[in-house]
């Protein structure tokens, strides 16, 4: 499962990034998405893999360790999702504006620079 | 005063007196062109005002030497989120209090009408600004960070426009990729040490065993290139000139405290967790710092000779200060970050007052704006033209002014370090090649300007209309308030209370060294930190509705001990 989840960020992380380096605001934006994607995955893997564990204490679970996931991280996943979501939301609305102003969707305004 | 509460205050009033602005902005609809008649200018500058007195007193209470620790939410600290106030975080809270009266102050005599929310996201940069100032939680410094972003963003795009949109969307970009890098190093710290709360990182990652030692490393320089990011660093710069060259005066002038974060987070997280009882990670970043800081500042210094307009010149200012500060901070003893940070509000007021001042003087010019190009000049030139001059000064780091100061204690702390030779040059060959810019640009604009110039300057103009892409003209697609008299009353006394702070600093140059070294000294007394946050301990509240309900047996399996 490890290396399941590994791959997968690493996947996701390689597309992301070689989607942002492409100067359009298009594969710009969905290249931030598959990243934060992938940070969040990896926030989620940092607290250990653990599967059929429940995070919140529970009377008929003994409270060791083997018995529960950490609930830290699934918290701060949630923030993160939540920042991320907003971010690309607001960066959609920029891109959409700046094709309207500028007539492209190259990052630096492409030729059609009506400034 | 000693109301515990207080430290909450920064961060709690200016997001109360946003979401007030929120409200109070979408009924008035932008009404507020005439300036004193709209009741959102007025709450959104006596929110600045009292955030200015809370931090002064703040300060008053960090000055005695104790490191204060506030529980949110009554939660002991490494698992809820703690803030903590000692030296350092006042003086930033206080600075950034200062820019953003100035600020306040300029934008409420008209840039703040140019566009809707202008207050509402002004108070919400300041509520990050200040939250990141007092933190003690890297996860919480992540929030804060994107509190203050999006709010930057916001502010960035007011007024609107082709230029400001293609500098935001480079912007946004380049932020949300370091946000993403922010998360990946504070998941491989949580992964490796189970915690997040900065004291309690510290003496964790002090412990870790050997074999976490690549692992460690790399996240400490993950963060190292976060912060690098936001405080302009040698590769990480680019962003800058554009962004700041684009942005309206008062939300540039706004933002020249926003590298500062950067510069604040790297002091207090390398002092703290990566210092040098960081175990085997430690000092991991000082072998980078001042390299890379030494390039930094070259390069600011190169970018304001090359510039071709004033504005694109105080933006490299702000490049070279920023490597100059984090070179005192990379120099990694206790004089030079005393330096460091008396530099700081120097440079930080100086940088906050001349995007003022550019946009006066590029309002006062007929057709030119703030190229560097000889132009009719029909403001009140002596004064604009003094307060160029002390800015001025103060940039250059010539004698009178603060900046002198600042640099000449860097240059004595770094005569005993290895690097002493190489900061000399760097240090002086950028100040000279500042001073040659600044002093080249200030004859252009106010001696070999004149009203023969004016026809000449029409000429001109149809050029620089073109050409100027990567430096996005910010009076383009706007129409810029020239009324041709200079300055109009409040931008006078927002521009006016920056620089004359400038003189001020210089003046009582003494006590605010004094207060620097003992903020640098308690930044290496890592220990008082540790002990303030871990060791404060909740207060037994009045009502205890968990204890109550223990007691009543409303949650089971849960054991009284």
């Amino acid at each position: 499962m490890s290396l399941l989840v590994a791959l997968g960020i690493g996947a996701l992380t390689g597309t992301g990034i070689w989607l942002m380096l492409r100067a359009r605001t298009f594969d710009l934006i969905l290249g931030l998405t598959l990243l934060s994607y992938a940070v969040n995955l990896f926030i989620f893997a940092m607290g250990r893999l653990k599967v059929a564990a429940p995070p919140i204490l529970d009377p008929s679970l003994p409270p060791t360790l083997e018995t529960y996931a950490d609930p830290l991280p699934q918290a701060l996943v949630l923030t993160a999702i939540v920042i991320g979501f907003a971010m690309t939301a607001l960066m959609l609305v920029i891109a959409l504006r700046t094709h309207l102003e500028t007539g492209s969707d190259h990052v630096d305004g492409g030729g059609s620079d009506r400034t | 005063m000693n109301w515990p509460h207080l430290i909450v205050v920064p961060v709690v009033l200016p997001l109360l007196a946003g979401a007030a602005l929120l409200l109070l902005e979408r009924r008035s609809e932008r009404g507020g062109a005439q300036p004193g008649g709209n009741p959102a200018a007025l709450l959104s500058l006596l929110s600045v005002i009292a955030q200015l007195l809370v931090a002064l007193m703040l300060a008053a209470r960090a000055a005695g030497g104790g490191v204060e620790a506030y529980l949110l939410g009554n939660w002991q600290a490494p698992f809820g989120i703690a803030l903590a106030l000692d030296r350092l975080s006042a003086m930033m809270l206080v600075l950034t209090a200062l820019v953003a009266l100035g600020s306040a102050l300029y934008a409420r005599a008209g840039d703040a009408a140019r566009g809707p929310h202008f207050h509402a996201l002004f108070q919400f940069q300041l509520m990050g600004l200040n939250g990141a100032f007092l933190t003690a939680d890297l996860f919480n410094l992540f929030v804060f960070f994107e509190v203050l972003l999006i709010a930057s963003y916001g502010l960035l795009l007011h007024g609107g426009g082709a230029a400001r949109l293609k500098a935001s969307i480079h912007y946004v970009a380049f932020n949300l990729a370091g946000s993403s890098l922010f998360l990946i190093a504070v998941a491989l710290l949580y992964g490796l040490t189970g915690t997040l709360n900065m004291a309690d990182l510290a003496e964790r990652v002090a412990a870790l065993p050997g074999t976490d030692t690549a692992m460690i490393r790399a996240a400490g320089l993950l963060l190292l290139v976060v912060f690098s990011v936001k405080a302009a660093l040698l590769p990480l710069y680019f962003w800058l000139p554009e962004t700041y060259g684009a942005a309206t005066a008062p939300v540039a002038a706004l933002f020249a405290i926003m590298t500062k974060v950067g510069v604040y987070s790297i002091a207090r997280v390398y002092t703290l967790v990566f210092g040098d009882d960081g175990g085997t990670a430690a000092n991991v970043a000082w072998p980078w710092l001042p390299l890379l800081a030494l390039g930094t500042l070259a390069l600011g210094a190169v970018g304001t000779l090359a510039a071709t307009r004033l504005r694109g010149v105080v933006a490299y200012l702000v490049v070279g200060s920023a490597g100059t500060l984090l070179l005192a901070l990379g120099l990694g003893n206790e004089a030079s970050v005393s330096a460091g940070l008396f530099y700081m509000i120097n440079s930080t007021l100086m940088a906050g007052a001349l995007f003022l001042l550019v946009d006066r003087i590029a309002a006062a010019r007929a057709v030119q704006g703030d190229h560097l190009r000889p132009d009719d000049f029909q403001g009140n030139r002596a004064m604009l033209g003094a307060a160029f001059f002390t800015c001025a000064i103060a940039a250059g780091g010539l004698p009178p002014l603060a900046g002198f100061l600042g640099k000449a204690m860097l240059l004595e702390a770094a005569t005993p370090t290895t690097l002493a030779v190489w900061t000399w040059i760097v240090v002086l060959g950028a100040g000279l090649g500042t001073i040659v810019a600044l002093s080249r640009a200030g004859s252009l604009l106010f001696w070999r300007s004149g009203p023969r110039h004016a026809q000449h300057g029409e000429e001109a103009h149809g050029h620089s209309a073109h050409g100027h892409g990567t430096q996005g003209p910010a009076s383009h697609g706007v129409p810029e308030a020239r009324d041709g008299t200079g300055l109009a009353p409040g931008q006078a006394l927002g521009a006016g209370l920056l620089v004359a702070l400038l003189p001020l600093l210089a003046l009582f140059g003494g006590p605010v060294h004094g207060y620097t070294t003992a903020a640098a000294e308690q930044l290496f007394e890592r220990r008082a930190y540790i002990d303030a946050v871990l060791g404060t301990k909740p207060v037994p509240a009045a009502i205890d509705v968990r204890r109550e309900m223990r007691e009543r047996g409303d949650i089971k399996g849960a054991k009284k001990p």
